[in-house]
């Protein structure tokens, strides 16, 4: 909803810890996930996450969530889906040029990030979304690349994105992840 | 075929030229940038034509003052004559061209492949943009694609040409030895961030900005001051946008319909005042260049005169930017880069 999403940017902070928190408490489940199997347990994580993100922050599930280096707001919310933004069509009082009546979320986004205590972040230069991972849990996802010992991996296709977006993958793991994906969650959304 | 299996009548090949030492491109503004002379750059209105007489009609008012010509890639997301065509025609005769890439039509896949065509055709310049939404255009029903954005762009091009990959990890045998444009408009919200964003382009990869129209002075100058702040100056050059207006309803026109411009009241006033509006536009434009080239950091003016491309020599002549340099004469067919 438009207006708790911008509740949740006004309080960028406190889910920012909020977040943080969590995600420390998700990385030290790793090893239960992993004895039961990240492939198990993607379709129960993925369908709360998409109820408490959805109400929150409008999240479209794309699986590589970056809300901690946006300022809380979700970019998946920009009619073009930019993940550096804003674009240059802004209109006066900060509207967006797709759809005149809506706050540009990318001018929101500075905004929040203004407000967070690692908003930083929003300077990183984030590569472009993996469709092929829509629908899955980003969660998840983070979880497995923070606690993941990764071996040196020489898998062409994710290094070379790993590489080229280095300072955005160091902050947001999910947005160019390396640890093996399970297969319930490649390409869920389209199952779904 | 002759013997030796080679087409007859078969034109010589265009090589493939490295750029020199210093250089990431070694395109004609590439050139004029970093020998620190004030570049000018003109955008070029594509014809809805399949002739090719008709991209070099439109050319032709440019070519006499402009360092590089920008093709535009369907901007507001009108359909036009497609960049890379423009670009390609205009480079084999000789003229320096900036190719543009909207991210609006096409996808990541179409887009690096693009890349290496412009390349082996001989464009060395690119401007990299997120386009226009497709409900401004002549065809609203069409799909967007917004795959990629300017910046993941740029970053993607960078790679190509840096690391010689795609962003598959694929090799490429020959990288596309491209000067890395990016677009960015200092005159609309948030103005606070727009410094912080262009220092963003910078940093996936940008070698040149060219900005949306400058109008308002004062703030293209908090602009820029932010930007030498954030020790931007020698790391981009920026050439600032500027076009002569044809009328107060043209320019009341454009603030509404065209995303992203931003003209003050004031210069609406001038031009509703003015006798000849005509003559003002384009005395306004003179203006405007040489306050904005007074600006520390101002490497040069990009001109985008739509449909006014006759003023555009004018214009640069009496603004006396050029200092008597003359831009481009096609010499050497094939080659962009022998004039400096």
């Amino acid at each position: 909803m438009y207006r708790t999403r911008l509740f949740a940017i006004r309080h960028a902070r406190a889910f920012e810890w909020l977040y943080k928190r969590f995600e420390t408490v998700m990385v030290a489940l790793d090893p239960l996930f992993v004895r039961i199997g990240y492939d198990r347990v993607e379709r129960l994580v993925a369908a709360v996450e998409r109820v408490t993100k959805g109400l929150v922050f409008d999240c479209r599930m794309c699986g590589q969530c970056v809300l901690s280096s946006t300022g809380m707001s979700c970019p998946m919310n920009c009619p073009k889906q930019l993940r550096n933004g804003p674009c240059g069509g802004v209109r006066p009082g900060g509207f967006c040029e797709v759809n005149p009546e809506m706050r540009c979320v990318w001018v929101l986004a500075w905004e929040g990030a203004a407000r967070m205590k690692d908003g930083g972040k929003i300077r990183d230069v984030q590569p472009p979304v993996d469709r092929s991972l829509d629908g899955s849990s980003s969660w998840l996802r983070v979880t497995r690349e923070k606690a993941a010992r990764l071996p040196d991996r020489s898998d062409a296709p994710r290094t070379a994105i790993a590489r080229a977006f280095a300072d955005a993958r160091a902050h947001e793991p999910a947005v160019a992840p390396l640890a093996p994906e399970p297969a319930s969650a490649v390409r869920s959304g389209e199952k779904r | 075929m002759n013997e030796d299996g080679r087409l007859k009548f078969a034109p010589p090949l265009p090589t493939y030229e490295e750029p020199p030492p210093g250089h990431v491109s070694g395109s004609r503004l590439e050139r004029v940038l970093r020998h620190g002379k004030f570049a000018v750059t003109a955008e070029l209105n594509p014809p809805d034509s399949a002739d090719p007489a008709d991209v070099f009609e439109a050319a032709r008012p440019l070519a006499e003052v402009a360092d590089a010509i920008n093709a535009t890639d369907a901007s507001g997301a009108n359909c036009h004559m497609s960049s890379i065509g423009i670009c390609a025609l205009l480079t084999r005769a000789g003229y320096g061209t900036i190719y543009q890439i909207s991210c609006r039509d096409r996808n990541r896949i179409a887009i690096q492949g693009d890349v290496l065509g412009a390349a082996a055709m001989g464009v060395r310049n690119v401007l990299c943009l997120t386009g226009d939404g497709v409900g401004v255009g002549d065809q609203p029903g069409a799909r967007p694609v917004f795959d990629l954005d300017s910046l993941s762009l740029l970053r993607t091009i960078r790679t190509m040409r840096d690391e010689g990959m795609f962003l598959s990890g694929r090799r490429i045998t020959r990288p596309p030895r491209m000067f890395l444009g990016a677009a960015e408009n200092p005159c609309v919200p948030p103005l606070d961030w727009r410094p912080e964003r262009l220092a963003k382009k910078v940093e996936a990869g940008a070698d040149f900005i060219q900005t949306n129209y400058i109008f308002d002075v004062p703030v293209f100058e908090r602009f820029m001051a932010r930007v030498r702040d954030l020790g931007l100056e020698g790391r981009v050059f920026i050439l600032a946008g500027v076009g002569p207006l044809a009328s107060a309803k043209a320019a009341r026109w454009m603030r509404t319909n065209v995303p992203g411009i931003h003209i003050p009241d004031a210069v609406i006033k001038r031009m509703e005042k003015a006798a000849n509006p005509t003559e003002e536009g384009k005395r306004l434009c003179i203006e405007l260049i040489q306050q904005i080239r007074e600006i520390r950091g101002v490497a040069g003016v990009h001109v985008m005169a739509y449909r006014r491309e006759h003023q555009v020599s004018e214009i640069i002549a009496e603004s006396g930017v050029l200092q008597a340099r003359v831009p481009q004469r096609s010499r050497a067919p094939n080659t962009e880069s022998k004039v400096v």
